[in-house]
């Protein structure tokens, strides 16, 4: 027997109350940690000018227009739209297992787009020479895009039968195939040369320094589809967390739910990972630091979610530039040790409510 | 049609490597790669250097210089930030989109061709004299005579040593040298003979492997910096059955040499492979 909460209403009242106003405060907390991206890099240049020196024509410094206009402005963006897809699709996740703690990775998209990744750069290099002069830089992308994206409809075959998708059997299945898929990336590996050891290492760590308009350009529209997508499930999986079979009977489209779901969250993380590389934590920090302090209606959940991911991810990117300059550090290795040790303590301060 | 044109910039990129162009005003240099710094100090150029990279330690003066970041891992941001009026960076200095964009920031950006081989290291001396434009204190000519001693040296080899390079133990595993290393070329230039020739690259062999191998001496690096006990790390190393059973173990031979000066393809690479001419033959 699924217990209903009888005062229902009036909670969902106070609620949605709460989450309007954190939404708004979350876009404005994004807006100014984004304008204040802008202004912190190695290169000092200093934001204000130069963005009205570009706006008035007045021309200025050639390296400080490059430094704004071809670096900051495309990490900010790059930073808003991967802490954003990372955010949003370990929401998505998240509602459709009904647990805190899923995300992506159990569609089997980060071994995936690892194993497309490895590939591009181990053996990009056997590719003919005109293959790759017209790919250039965007092959490791792409090829990750492809195999995040193929590892997820594999899943999907499996999980889904006679128009069902099992979810438990989506996450068996999942740790399976990720093996496997971990095993075909082992392979490849054990090809690699020094060189191509390095150059996965760095990409297992993410960065945002690669950032390009071009790449944007491909990974936006995808990102934009699977977001509006994303934000029309709010009360489908308001629904499901009343577990599948209350989710019928109130009339909510199940299958349609879990199905759109999915393939929002692939392609969120997919375009995520292909754009930046592995970034760890933002897709679980994120959308549950949320929900301990609006509560769980997907309403204001997901859109929440986007907004404070991509904040967190672009604050995470200023200190990876600043740190060290005039290196860097890997962004993912940031995230990780924020979030591994705030995840440690949200478990911690919330025994009681995760043990119930 | 539109397809050929990449094609064709490709073929002749191959056929004609870019011919570094000289650049004697640069007063604000970026050093990319370790061998290149270590040139452009050889050269006496270091006061026009403003940064490098990471992987640029030598000489230990170098690592006051900012470092912008590890070779194949650039910032662009990082790299402008020095405000550089040149940017010299060895062949392989990347990520691509960072190189793509320091290019088009009107920036000269040079980049130095690299090889694991006589002709290669000489190359990249030429190259990097030219592209500094200053007068070289005979770095170019030293070379290409060490080198040349070095070749004599190994010409007059006539029973090759095989010599197993060990990059690590690690937990009793040796990591070696395969085909197409630094320290197969390093190895060969000295007159001897790479005794592991099953793989590319350093990867670990089983025991078994090694007694194929046989090698007749053992070679490993010494980083210098006390970190290990290199007289432990021997005793480990003979210590291994399977190493103990190859001549090398039997005799003890184990060769140490500094790893930046046995595989860093720079200015001292003639020098290093007369050393280990030297070590493996023990002749002058």
């Amino acid at each position: 027997m699924v217990a209903i909460p009888e005062p229902l209403p009036r909670i969902e009242g106070s609620r949605a109350h709460l989450g309007r106003r954190a939404v708004l405060a979350l876009a404005l907390l994004t807006a100014v940690i984004a304008l204040l991206s802008l202004g912190y890099g190695a290169a000092g240049t200093d934001a204000a000018r130069t963005l009205w020196a570009v706006l008035t024509g007045a021309g200025g410094d050639a390296t400080d227009r490059i430094v704004m206009l071809q670096i900051r402005l495309p990490r900010m963006v790059a930073g808003l739209a991967v802490g954003a897809s990372l955010a949003v699709a370990g929401a998505l996740m998240q509602g459709l297992f009904r647990n805190p703690l899923a995300d992506p990775g159990l569609l089997g998209v980060s071994a995936g787009a690892s194993l497309g990744a490895i590939s591009a750069i181990v053996l990009g290099a056997a590719l003919p020479a005109a293959m790759q002069a017209v790919l250039g830089w965007s092959l490791v992308p792409i090829a990750a895009f492809i195999g995040g994206w193929l590892a997820m409809l594999v899943l999907y075959g499996i999980a889904t039968r006679s128009g069902r998708t099992s979810v438990a059997t989506m996450l068996l299945a999942g740790i399976a195939l990720a093996a496997l898929i971990s095993a075909f990336s082992g392979i490849v590996i054990y090809k690699a040369d020094d060189d191509q050891l390095r150059d996965l290492t760095f990409w297992g760590m993410g960065s945002l320094a690669g950032a390009r308009w071009t790449k944007l350009a491909a990974a936006g529209p995808i990102m934009a589809l699977a977001m509006a997508a994303s934000l029309r499930l709010a009360r489908g999986l308001n629904a499901l967390a009343l577990g599948e079979a209350v989710a019928l009977h109130v009339g909510a489209d199940v299958q349609r739910v879990k199905r759109t779901a999915i393939l929002a969250a692939a392609a969120l993380a997919g375009s995520a990972v292909a754009l930046s590389g592995g970034i760890g934590f933002i897709g679980i920090v994120a959308p549950h630091l949320l929900r301990l302090v609006i509560g769980p209606d997907h309403r204001f959940l997901l859109p929440a979610s986007a907004l404070f991911g991509g904040a967190l991810l672009v604050a995470a990117d200023i200190i990876s530039r600043t740190l060290i300059a005039p290196a860097e550090l890997p962004i993912g290795i940031l995230t990780a040790m924020i979030g591994g040790p705030f995840f440690l303590w949200l478990l911690l301060s919330n025994r009681r409510v995760i043990d119930a | 049609m539109r397809r050929a044109v990449p094609v064709a910039v490709a073929v002749l990129a191959l056929a004609f490597p870019a011919l570094a162009d000289p650049h004697p005003d640069a007063r604000r240099i970026v050093a990319i790669g370790g061998a290149v710094t270590e040139f452009i100090y050889a050269m006496g150029q270091q006061d026009r250097l403003v940064a490098r990279d990471t992987t640029s330690y030598m000489p230990p003066e170098a690592m006051a210089l900012p470092d912008v970041g590890y070779m194949r891992q650039l910032s662009a941001e990082g790299v402008l930030s020095v405000r550089p009026d040149l940017v010299i960076a060895e062949e392989g200095a990347g990520p691509p989109e960072t190189v793509a964009l320091l290019k088009s920031s009107g920036i000269p950006y040079e980049e130095i061709p690299t090889g694991a081989s006589p002709g290669g290291v000489m190359a990249k001396a030429e190259a990097v004299a030219a592209v500094l434009a200053a007068p070289d204190p005979g770095v170019v000519a030293a070379l290409k005579a060490d080198l040349g001693a070095a070749a004599a040296a190994a010409a007059s080899v006539d029973q090759p040593l095989r010599v197993l390079f060990a990059l690590s133990l690690q937990g009793g595993r040796v990591l070696a040298s395969g085909k197409g290393t630094e320290a197969e070329a390093i190895i060969e230039m000295a007159g001897g003979q790479n005794a592991v020739t099953g793989f590319e690259g350093y990867k670990p062999l089983t025991d078994e492997a090694v007694i194929a191998a046989a090698p007749d001496v053992i070679l490993m690096m010494d980083r210098g910096d006390g970190v290990i006990d290199l007289e432990a790390q021997r005793a480990e190393l003979l210590g291994l059955p399977a190493i103990a059973s190859t001549p090398a173990g039997k005799a003890g031979r184990v060769v140490r040499m500094n790893g930046l000066y046995l595989l860093g393809f720079g200015p001292r690479t003639g020098k290093a492979a007369l050393d280990l001419h030297r070590a493996l033959y023990g002749d002058g």
